[in-house]
């Protein structure tokens, strides 16, 4: 009896120290993930700004006009293809 | 071998004894109370001790929410920034690091030298405006000593000085200063969290969750704008005021049936995103914190009164004469005698002697209570910071002049916004929308300015003003009937008197004409080339603007289908014409 008691004794002490091991390895793991969201966060702004800055209406307006000579026409304007 | 006899023991003296046991026992008790002293008196010390070089205190960032059009994209963002520090002392002792520093940064090597031996007592030394974090990594990458990066939040504002005044600005600390940064600041900031972890030798963290407070990130903020139209308008209101010479412009568009503003802007502008532009005159959002007289826009909304009361109808006639009248020490003139008129002729050619003459007809409080019932005596309440409130005198203070000139639209000031207001409630067959700027908040009913029937009829009239006949011929949109009235304010000169050379165009209307959707509003200030009729000024712009929202917005001719448009809410009981009047006409 006394033996079964103390072999549990050191049983659970082991399981203590395992749960214990397993507590701060997976504390640190939680700490990566979080930094790693925390990286990704700012980059998901920072790629939302450089869309916003990319696709800006005074950009794509002055590249529709110049660089691909396109016009905003008033109204209906009738253009002859070429032969 | 003989072995020694064993000495007898002899017995130790007692005092002996007792001397070595009473040694014990001091040392047990200075032990003892050692311990004691340590774990009871100083306990509280020595855990506070203890734990300050284990557990850490980690604050939680809370992000500011960001601001957004009402189609999502960014108007305003929080992103990440590194400030380059140095300690000048360890810099400089590597001058080959001094120089290609220097170059990254974009500063003279010698220069910057200078800079730095001037501070070699400090340390720590920004020397870089916040740098994104790739180019901040290439700063660090030169492996200078002494050099080090800060990171932090900076605001971004991607719209640049398209949607500036509405949206505002925050401080370097991040609060909003101006605009919606301030007025939604307790809902964009968020609070930070808190958590005290244990660390070990190395830094990482081993057990957490000792104490936690949950960081609150800030709500982004959905506004009504559309970012597509804000673009719009405001290329075309720098363009008229470039053109005009003018000293600045306002320009709106909204949805008529809803109230939500679709495009906010003023001229002159600033660049949100650089500090050194915001100075007191381009931050200001003149279409909100402004307030001017109304002048002839108000004439539409004298004559829907008039119709309401029934002392009017449609078909009424009223002579103008020469196009001068006297009104006691006051003489009402018009640009060019109209003759006998209609009330569409009289608001097509804009008519102050006629405004005059029903102006006087309805007497001064039924003038005052329809200005009124289109709340122009009402605050917006768009929760802005800075909103101007109307200024319209209680009809008892008005006398024969002040009830002549109020009903052209002087003698009294509103915000671009009330007149807004009072043109969607025209448009929305005579029910007042809340204007808004911010979405998700429930929407006040609109509340009913005149009948259905007379603001029909009203629109009917504007149409006349966008024919070759009317004062805004160039307001028209080919393909939508447009419905509108323009303005020509003269400004009040500093010696109190109105002044022949300084005026405000001003045109409002509402397109498409039979039901509108959407209702737009032109003011340009000052305009300085010879031509300053709202009609060759204000009306070009509207015209412009109004056709390419309704291109973007899919504004079928009709106005009956309009899918980017939030669907109309179920309206409260419409009352039948005529049973709403307040006032029973005067006999």
């Amino acid at each position: 009896m006394l033996l079964v008691l103390a072999l549990a004794v050191l049983v659970s002490a082991f399981a203590v120290v395992r749960t214990k091991h397993e507590n701060r390895a997976l504390v640190a793991e939680l700490e990566t993930l979080r930094v790693e969201r925390e990286r990704l966060e700012m980059e998901w702004a920072q790629l939302q700004l450089e869309e916003a800055t990319l696709a800006h209406n005074n950009r794509i307006d002055k590249i529709a006009r110049e660089q691909l000579g396109m016009t905003e026409p008033r109204d209906y304007v009738i253009v002859s293809a070429q032969p | 071998m003989n072995a020694r006899p064993n000495p007898v023991a002899q017995p130790v003296s007692v005092w002996r004894h007792r001397f070595v046991i009473a040694v014990l026992l001091c040392g047990a008790i200075v032990v003892l109370g050692r311990a004691f002293q340590l774990q009871v008196f100083e306990r509280d010390f020595l855990l506070r001790e203890g734990n300050k070089r284990s557990i850490r205190t980690v604050t939680i960032p809370a992000h500011r929410g960001a601001i957004l059009d009402r189609r999502g994209e960014p108007l305003a963002l929080s992103a990440p920034v590194e400030t380059i520090w140095v300690v000048p002392s360890a810099l400089l002792e590597s001058p080959a690091h001094v120089t290609a520093l220097a170059q990254l940064l974009g500063r003279k090597p010698s220069e910057f030298e200078r800079f730095l031996k001037a501070r070699i007592d400090r340390k720590f030394v920004y020397v870089s405006e916040p740098l994104s974090p790739a180019e901040a990594k290439r700063v660090l990458a030169l492996r200078a000593p002494g050099v080090f990066s800060e990171p932090s939040y900076a605001r971004y504002y991607p719209a640049g000085e398209v949607a500036a005044q509405l949206v505002g600005y925050t401080g370097r600390d991040g609060h909003g200063l101006e605009g919606i940064e301030k007025a939604q600041e307790t809902v964009l900031a968020g609070r930070a969290g808190e958590r005290r972890v244990i660390r070990d030798r190395t830094g990482r963290i081993v057990e957490d969750g000792l104490e936690f407070r949950e960081a609150q990130p800030g709500e982004d903020v959905t506004l009504t704008i559309d970012l597509r139209i804000q673009y719009l308008a405001y290329r075309e209101l720098k363009n008229a005021v470039i053109q005009h010479e003018a000293r600045g412009g306002v320009i709106i568009v909204a949805d008529s049936t809803t109230g939500e503003v679709l495009a906010i802007a003023s001229q002159p502008g600033f660049n949100p995103n650089n500090p050194g532009e915001r100075n007191s005159k381009g931050t200001r959002n003149r279409a909100i914190v402004d307030s001017f007289e109304p002048g002839s826009t108000v004439k539409p909304l004298l004559v829907a009164q008039a119709l309401e009361l029934g002392i009017f109808q449609p078909s009424s006639l009223i002579d103008t004469g020469a196009g001068t009248y006297k009104v006691g020490a006051l003489t009402v003139r018009d640009v060019h005698p109209q003759g006998v008129v209609d009330l569409a002729k009289l608001l097509s050619k804009s008519s102050n002697v006629g405004a005059a003459k029903i102006g006087l007809t309805l007497g001064a409080e039924a003038v005052w209570s329809g200005y009124q019932r289109f709340g122009l005596g009402e605050p917006i309440y768009t929760g802005f910071p800075g909103e101007v409130a109307p200024r319209l005198r209680h009809f008892t203070e008005w006398g024969q002049i002040a009830t002549a000139t109020a009903s052209y639209g002087y003698g009294f000031s509103v915000n671009a916004l009330h007149l807004l207001r009072a043109y969607a409630a025209l448009a929305n067959d005579g029910l007042m929308p809340q204007i808004r700027l911010v979405r998700g908040t429930r929407p006040l009913p609109p509340q009913r300015a005149v009948s259905a029937a007379t603001a029909r009829e009203v629109r009917r009239m504007l149409e006349q003003v966008v024919t070759p006949e009317g004062t805004a011929r160039r307001a028209a949109i080919s393909g939508y009937r447009v419905a509108g009235k323009t303005g020509t304010v003269r400004k009040v000169s500093e010696n109190g008197g109105y002044d022949g050379s300084r005026h405000q165009s001003l045109f409002i209307g509402m397109v498409p004409a039979e039901r509108p959707r959407l209702v737009g509003l032109v003011m340009i200030d000052e305009p300085g080339t010879e031509a300053y009729y709202g009609g060759l000024v204000a009306a070009p712009v509207f015209s412009t603007v109004m056709q390419g929202a309704a291109r973007l917005l899919q504004i079928s001719p009709d106005g009956t289908d309009a899918p980017e448009l939030t669907p109309v809410l179920p309206r409260t009981v419409a009352f039948p014409a005529g049973t709403h009047a307040t006032m029973e006409p005067r006999t």
